[in-house]
């Protein structure tokens, strides 16, 4: 639809359009909760602004009021009118907006007492440059040679700015495309249903956990006091989908050999990863004269564990995507 | 192999299920696992105890709520199979 320019002009808080609303459709029912929650996004205010004069009408691009539109007003403009001036229909849609923002405090309460949400918010503060430095230290670590992480008083920077750090993005982001990668593989080998998409995402989703469960675990049992956060541990064990994901496309686009050649590379590379990083952050204790050497290779022994069950599962999930056995 | 989210609950709830069982003193105590035999003031806690604490806190925290959970599995194991 197109708006002449001088009538965009006149609406100078209409510019700034609030996320993932491309396309002209109404604003999104997040009423504006009071909250530090979304100070961080600086939409607040916009959006406060683009919901009160956009609701209920099909066209982003008008106002509330549709004076000195060009020309006559089209049938849907009209339409949006006379809905408009029912006080009822405004009155209903302050209401259900109200509503939806009560809804949000409460899961917003309940999700703080499960997990705190800066916490995970700090998991997510990457940026495109961190994003493909991070996928090409995946790729190929063998040239990194710092592996320390700088901490900012007690706390590790924010991976915008520290390479070393871990962060949630890659995993999440490459845990999808596995599944829909996995689809994909599937669907060219005819053994797609849409029912396939969920049990693979389950089944990853499982060893994923098992394996969580192993690591937390073996902390504990090995008492091996490290700064390793829980969340932490959930990104160590995310990184192997980007490998998995790009073998399976290796695979798919040529034959089984090099899939298995792509996986062995990921394999090593995902190794010497996790062991480079995992020896910077767990601390062998050297407080005890009798424990240092006990603690050390323990420590050792944990870090080999974890690193070496990595291309077993990478093994595991893909190779039941890829090779199968003609019926 | 496709494994579901279902079998993982109830393989969890069957590992706690075991680790509940073993009983202080008819079992672990012969075994040479009691806790009254380990109970001291290391300075480091070797794998062995850590393990016990696990054991014995593991038992401690989930006894009640693992009455209702397993009363719950059998209820639904009855009626969906």
């Amino acid at each position: 639809m197109d708006v002449p320019s001088e009538y965009r002009a006149t609406k100078p808080s209409q510019k700034r359009r609030p996320k993932g609303n491309k396309g002209g459709q109404p604003a999104p029912q997040m009423a504006p909760p009071q909250q530090a929650y979304y100070n961080d996004f600086n939409m607040q205010n916009q959006q406060q602004q683009n919901y009160m004069q956009n609701f209920g009408q099909p066209d982003m691009f008008f106002s509330g009021y549709n004076t000195g539109g060009p020309g006559a007003p089209g049938p849907e403009q009209q339409f949006a009118q006379q809905y408009l001036n029912n006080p009822m229909a405004s009155m209903a849609m302050q209401y259900g907006s109200s509503l939806a923002g009560q809804g949000k405090d409460i899961v917003d309460k309940n999700i703080e007492k499960v997990m705190s949400s800066s916490k995970v918010k700090y998991y997510f503060a990457v940026d495109t440059a961190y994003v493909g430095k991070k996928l090409g230290l995946l790729f190929f670590p063998f040239t990194h040679s710092d592996w320390s992480i700088r901490y900012n008083q007690d706390e590790p920077i924010a991976p915008r700015y520290e390479i070393n750090a871990p962060d949630l993005y890659i995993p999440s982001m490459a845990f999808v495309t596995y599944l829909l990668v996995a689809g994909m593989v599937l669907g060219t080998q005819d053994r797609f249903t849409p029912e396939q998409l969920g049990t693979q995402a389950s089944s990853a989703l499982v060893w994923l956990i098992m394996e969580m469960l192993a690591f937390s675990l073996s902390l504990y049992v090995m008492n091996l006091k490290s700064g390793i956060k829980y969340l932490d541990i959930i990104a160590y064990c995310g990184y192997k989908f980007v490998g998995m994901t790009v073998s399976l496309l290796a695979g798919v686009m040529s034959s089984s050999t090099v899939y298995y050649f792509v996986l062995l590379w990921f394999c090593l590379a995902l190794v010497f990863f996790l062991m480079r990083t995992l020896r910077v952050q767990i601390v062998p204790q050297s407080e005890v004269e009798d424990g240092h050497t006990r603690g050390t290779k323990r420590s050792l022994y944990f870090i080999l564990s974890v690193s070496l069950v990595q291309p077993l599962l990478m093994w595991w999930l893909s190779s039941s995507i890829m090779i199968y056995k003609r019926l | 192999m496709a494994i579901g989210l279902y079998s993982l609950l109830e393989a969890a709830i069957l590992c706690l299920n075991a680790v509940c069982i073993l009983h202080e003193e008819r079992f672990l105590a012969k075994v040479g696992w009691g806790v009254d035999q380990h109970k001291g003031f290391g300075e480091e806690p070797g794998v062995k105890s850590q393990l016990l604490n696990l054991i014995r806190s593991i038992r401690t925290v989930m006894r009640i709520p693992l009455i209702g959970v397993n009363i719950a599995t059998m209820v639904l194991k009855l009626l969906f199979g």
